[in-house]
């Protein structure tokens, strides 16, 4: 029951945050680009707040893989960095723990460019 | 008098369309004369495909025509692309003085009045026009990488893959280019690209309504009066600010957005638009109509919207233009 | 036209047909939560193979961003997004489905200055104002360290 529990959190919450951005996208006429950079600073200002934290306690998934996520784990591992070594973890501590996501980004992206070609929309 | 009547009105000899797989696919299939199923025409990026398509059109309206390249004297060719490359490398083949020309969507028609006003003059006597657009090349100057996932809002309008070319020679028998009415940009305010409907409309009511004053015509007096790729939001606004002006537009307009797709069932929200939508159903459907006589007194409006992806990014608005060219069976 | 700008603005909002915003929200909703649910699924999935905690929070965007971007090679991601709107592009599936979709598009242009310049056109400002505003934040959580 606890699993099932979970998914069903993680469904909701994850849902929930793709619809607050459908409404954006629907009725203001922001770009994509704008409403992901929103999504993540949104993510950076209210994991530093500690409220973010809370969603991931109660959501994991759902909370997470959004990319308010992002922004949260950006603002976490700043946490940690300063934490540990002072001011310059302001600078380390984001990309540290976000670099697996955008390694993996960036790696799959170029394997992918040289295997695959684009094809005209259907 | 901003009517450039011509007294030595060029015939439209013949005429050849290139359409991608969705434009085959869509109401006029059949009407176009070459299309490729992945749309790529054999070559590995899309901007060379467009050239492509602008190469195939031009061959076959001449090989309609009994013509070779040989016998023409000039091309005028445009498209969609950064400095207009889609036509040059196009015209490239062959080896005859070329005129690179953009107006947005309306290019197709700027080209034609070009065309007939250089040959009314005396300069040339016979010529090819030819415009293109690829759904391809111009998503990724415009908008995003194709591959990309995103929604559309319903008022845009996909961009037609396909090249369309005439032929226009001073001998002739007909239809003919009467004259033609260069348009002048205008800009509503409109600022959103999704929207280019509603930035062009304002421009396509200009031309009209200075065209019928001129000529103490009204809509009524025409077989069809088609514009460009106004798509459905434009479409509406046209008619419905006409019809207040005293030009009832209800009865025999349309619009080359809306016909080459059809709208309810292949997902193009609210029509084509490109440059090579107003060309590729120009010298399909409507030449051959005019040619076989079905349709005799035309009024031709294609519409641009004259923007690129700096200026809105910029916050700019759209203007808008339409240039008309009026053609006929007989000769005035 | 006898109207302004302004007017005209108007007049054209008026013509112009509305999104489905009831129909758009639910598609995202379920596609959105959907792919929550398949992370929270991964997760727990990684953690019972014995993996553990740090590493599996790390594997499943990683996961993800892998079928993202493979989705978006064989074509088929836009489709999907095209029906999900936000289901897919607020989960990390959007960003993976960005950069893919780009250093596909841009490999007319060359490995170096397509791909590898243009890879980020569409999803740089996400890392930009991400790591801009965490540094900001870090800043800020320095000196209220210093000072309380």
């Amino acid at each position: 029951m606890d699993f099932l529990l979970k998914l069903i959190r993680a469904f909701i919450i994850g849902g929930a945050l793709c619809v607050i951005a459908q409404i954006f996208i629907d009725k203001t006429r922001l770009t994509p680009a704008r409403i992901l950079v929103a999504y993540v600073t949104m993510g950076v200002i209210l994991g530093g707040a500690g409220v973010y934290g809370y969603l991931v306690d109660f959501a994991g998934c759902g909370a997470t893989l959004p990319l308010t996520g992002f922004g949260y784990s950006l603002s976490q591992g700043v946490k940690k960095a300063v934490d540990e070594s002072g001011l310059i973890g302001a600078l380390t501590g984001g990309l540290t723990a976000t670099a697996g996501g955008i390694a993996a980004a960036i790696s799959f992206g170029y394997i992918f460019s040289i295997i695959f070609k684009s094809k005209p929309k259907r | 008098m901003s009517i450039i009547k011509l007294s030595h009105a060029p015939s439209i000899i013949s005429g050849a369309s290139v359409v991608g797989k969705k434009e085959y696919d869509g109401p006029l299939g059949t009407d176009f004369d070459i299309h490729d199923n992945d749309s790529t025409f054999g070559m590995d990026t899309w901007e060379k495909s467009e050239s492509e398509m602008q190469r195939l059109a031009v061959n076959t309206s001449l090989a309609k025509a009994k013509l070779s390249p040989s016998d023409i004297e000039v091309i005028f060719a445009g498209d969609l692309m950064n400095q207009c490359t889609g036509s040059a490398y196009g015209a490239l083949g062959f080896a005859k003085p070329y005129f690179g020309i953009y107006g947005a969507c309306s290019t197709f028609a700027e080209g034609l009045a070009i065309a007939s006003m250089m040959l009314g003059a005396g300069y040339y006597k016979k010529c090819a026009v030819v415009t293109s657009s690829h759904f391809c090349s111009a998503e990724r100057q415009f908008r995003f990488p194709i591959e990309y996932g995103g929604q559309r809002p319903p008022t845009s309008q996909r961009t037609v893959t396909g090249a369309g070319a005439v032929i226009l020679s001073l001998d002739g028998a007909g239809p003919f280019i009467c004259d033609v009415m260069p348009g002048i940009p205008i800009d509503m305010g409109i600022s959103d690209a999704n929207n280019m409907g509603a930035a062009m409309a304002p421009a396509a009511i200009n031309t009209f309504k200075r065209y019928f004053d001129e000529t103490n015509t009204s809509p009524s007096d025409y077989d069809l009066i088609l514009t460009g790729d106004l798509g459905m939001e434009g479409h509406s606004i046209l008619c419905e600010i006409m019809g207040t002006k005293g030009y009832d537009m209800s009865k025999n307009y349309n619009d080359c957005g809306l016909m080459i797709y059809n709208c309810k069932t292949q997902d193009v929200h609210s029509g084509g638009s490109g440059c090579g939508c107003s060309a590729t159903v120009f010298s399909s459907l409507i030449l051959k109509k005019l040619l076989r006589h079905e349709l005799n007194n035309v009024l031709f409006a294609a519409t641009g919207a004259l923007m690129s992806p700096d200026s809105i990014k910029q916050g700019m608005s759209i203007p808008g233009i339409a240039h008309l060219i009026h053609i006929k069976n007989e000769r005035i | 036209m006898d109207m302004n700008r302004n007017e005209y603005i108007k007049y054209s909002k008026r013509h112009s047909k509305k999104s489905p915003v009831i129909a758009d929200c639910a598609k995202a909703f379920f596609v959105g939560g959907f792919l929550c649910a398949c992370a929270e699924a991964l997760s727990m999935l990684f953690l019972s193979l014995g993996i553990d905690g740090n590493t599996a929070k790390s594997l499943v965007p990683i996961t993800f961003i892998f079928l993202a971007g493979l989705l978006t090679g064989i074509g088929i991601f836009d489709d999907i997004a095209r029906f999900a709107g936000a289901g897919t592009l607020v989960p990390i599936t959007g960003f993976a489905n960005s950069i893919v979709a780009s250093a596909i598009d841009d490999k007319s242009e060359g490995f170096i200055l397509g791909v590898g310049a243009k890879m980020f056109t569409v999803a740089g400002p996400v890392i930009v104002y991400g790591t801009l505003s965490s540094v900001i934040y870090g800043v800020i959580y320095w000196l209220a360290g210093v000072i309380f």
